[in-house]
């Protein structure tokens, strides 16, 4: 389900208790997430971020996975996974199931993003979300310059076969939280070189030089 | 066809005196329940899986069965090594109630010497999960590690998670659905009306007269397993090939045709005619969410177990959307559920056959799940 593709960045910077082949916004998102929570991946894919919170941080952590070949072989390593993705399976889930739910790098490519992130908050008490910024310079500038749809190493599929059907910037995000209600607990950006950003107290430069953005929301 | 009646095996299994009440409000005066056991019991009495068999099968497993010959009927999925493994768990196998290799059905004499025939009461599902429950009692077992089966036996592993939530640590239906649908019934319907039509039917007392309604059993057969396989199953395997290679179509007989005859005229040798009318009953009947209010979640409420459910490609009995509608009221109950749909074209028997994505995952839950129950490796 992440189907923005990008290279691993080299881990960088201390990392306490999660495995270091892990991709750096999971390994952000599993520093979020306090031990013992009830965790719902939606996007889980090869199933790194549930195993990691199961095996380390004893979470009740389940998935939900699009690509059927990625929900069997992580059942079949032991990852309580199923077929089914974010448009159409949590609606069936009942009020406050879960602590967590996390939808990592996703939300661009839903058909409903804003019913999706109403969903994970109605099932969950927290909602952890990261997403490529549509914000970043490069992007602007690419489209500024050329006229003509970016493509970036985020942005890597051209316009008319990309699943990521609904790009928004950090401010977007933002604006949406809080049109909705929903308070940021947290939040923080990834610049290219898979820093955390230093701009915490400035959005506005977060979302040009942020590449991915990572909240964590609670209901307000 | 001229036909002996089955012989009469000698099958391992428990009696209980006190018999067993049904869901028809009848009651059996007594119990028996045929079974085997394979691999050891740890000294916890926590590594026991119950295998459920399907419609035909029974409860040699993994071994071969003293009435064909043949191998066990899931030798590929238990087994040392296997992934239900023996080496590690406890494996458990009984004949349903009202089957005919040793468990109480049709087939079995009364007190009065004769055979129930077709009185045997209509059983259910649940009534097929009590009398396991007794055997598992009498096994000294508290708590199932997993209950695993596939089609009827998958409807039995949804009974058992849903009648004794606290008896079971891990649920895997596989190839099933919460109930059975119209198509299966008329299917089902069809293949009973070909035992009825059978002369040597005798109204169901064929034991009285020394025969056996062979004909119609197998014409039963022939139908129900046309349903157990996919189209393009068939057309790899037979296409339209003659038998003899001969160059006429007429008065030759298509491979296919030969095949379904082959099908009919083993399984008479080995079922009863009024167990297979018993037990096609009980699938029929069987809907799990009718029982709860018509709410299937309300039948998982508060369960703690782990689900896997799988189900395949090609299988139009059962096909994935019924356990995609099954997956969602797990949800719905915040059920822990894992779900994969394994991509096949072998039909609903897929799940009896050589599926490696199949045994992979049923494996990889099991060790998953051992290694929550914290079952010793």
């Amino acid at each position: 389900m992440n189907q923005v593709g990008r290279p691993e960045p080299p881990p960088t910077g201390p990392v306490k208790f999660v495995a270091k082949n892990m991709r750096l916004d999971l390994r952000l998102i599993a520093e979020m997430i306090e031990p013992g929570s009830r965790v719902l991946d939606i996007g889980s894919g090869d199933g790194s971020l549930i195993e990691t919170l199961s095996r380390t941080r004893g979470c009740d952590a389940r998935g939900i996975e699009i690509d059927m070949a990625e929900v069997t072989r992580s059942v079949a390593h032991g990852l309580p996974v199923m077929h089914g993705d974010a448009d159409h399976d949590l609606a069936e889930y009942p009020d406050g199931a879960f602590d967590v739910v996390v939808l990592s790098r996703t939300l661009q490519a839903v058909e409903r993003p804003r019913e999706v992130l109403r969903q994970m908050l109605r099932i969950g008490s927290r909602a952890i979300l990261s997403f490529p910024n549509f914000g970043h310079w490069l992007v602007r500038w690419q489209l500024l310059s050329t006229g003509r749809m970016p493509m970036t190493s985020v942005w890597s599929r051209p316009w008319y076969e990309t699943p990521n059907i609904h790009p928004c910037t950090i401010r977007d995000f933002m604006a949406l939280c809080d049109q909705d209600g929903y308070a940021i607990e947290q939040w923080l950006a990834v610049d290219d070189a898979g820093q955390r950003s230093p701009w915490r107290r400035f959005p506005g430069l977060a979302n040009v030089f942020g590449e991915q953005a990572l909240f964590r929301l609670r209901r307000a | 066809m001229d036909l002996p009646d089955l012989p009469d095996a000698e099958h391992q299994n428990v009696r209980f005196a006190d018999g067993l009440e049904l869901d028809c409000g009848l009651t059996l005066p007594e119990l028996t329940v045929a079974y085997r056991t394979y691999g050891t019991l740890d000294a916890a009495g926590a590594n026991a899986v119950l295998v459920c068999h399907a419609l035909t099968g029974d409860q040699y497993v993994a071994e071969p069965s003293p009435v064909t010959g043949k191998d066990g009927w899931w030798t590929q999925v238990v087994g040392p090594g296997r992934p239900v493994d023996t080496d590690r768990y406890f494996v458990i196998c009984a004949n349903v109630l009202g089957g005919c290799m040793g468990s109480t059905g049709p087939r079995s004499l009364r007190a009065d010497g004769t055979r129930w025939g077709t009185d045997f009461p209509p059983v259910t599902i649940r009534d097929m999960v009590r009398a396991q429950k007794r055997l598992v009692e009498h096994l000294g077992i508290e708590r199932l590690f997993a209950v695993i089966g596939g089609s009827m036996g998958g409807m039995q592993v949804l009974e058992w998670a849903a009648t004794y939530p606290d008896a079971l640590f891990a649920a895997v239906p596989i190839a099933t659905a919460s109930h059975h649908s119209a198509q299966n019934i008329a299917f089902h319907e069809v293949g009973r009306q070909a035992i009825f039509a059978d002369p040597e039917y005798h109204g169901g007392r064929y034991h009285e007269h020394a025969t056996i309604p062979a004909r119609g059993l197998a014409v039963a057969r022939m139908a129900a397993h046309i349903t157990y396989l996919s189209e393009a199953a068939l057309a790899r395997k037979f296409g339209r090939r003659l038998q003899n290679g001969g160059l006429s179509i007429f008065g030759d007989m298509f491979q296919v045709e030969s095949y379904l005859r082959h099908q009919g005229s083993t399984f008479v040798r080995r079922f009863d005619a009024n167990a297979y009318l018993t037990i096609t009953r009980a699938m029929d009947y069987f809907d799990l969410a009718a029982d709860h209010g018509d709410d299937l979640a309300a039948a998982f409420a508060g369960t703690q177990a782990r689900f896997c459910v799988v189900s395949f490609s090609s299988d139009w009995l059962f096909p994935t959307r019924e356990s995609r509608a099954l997956v969602r009221a797990l949800n719905r109950a915040a059920a822990n559920v894992s779900f994969v749909e394994i991509p096949t074209d072998k039909g609903h028997d897929a799940f009896l056959l050589d599926e490696p994505d199949f045994h992979r995952t049923l494996a990889g839950f099991l060790a998953g799940c051992a290694e929550r129950a914290g079952l010793a490796r």
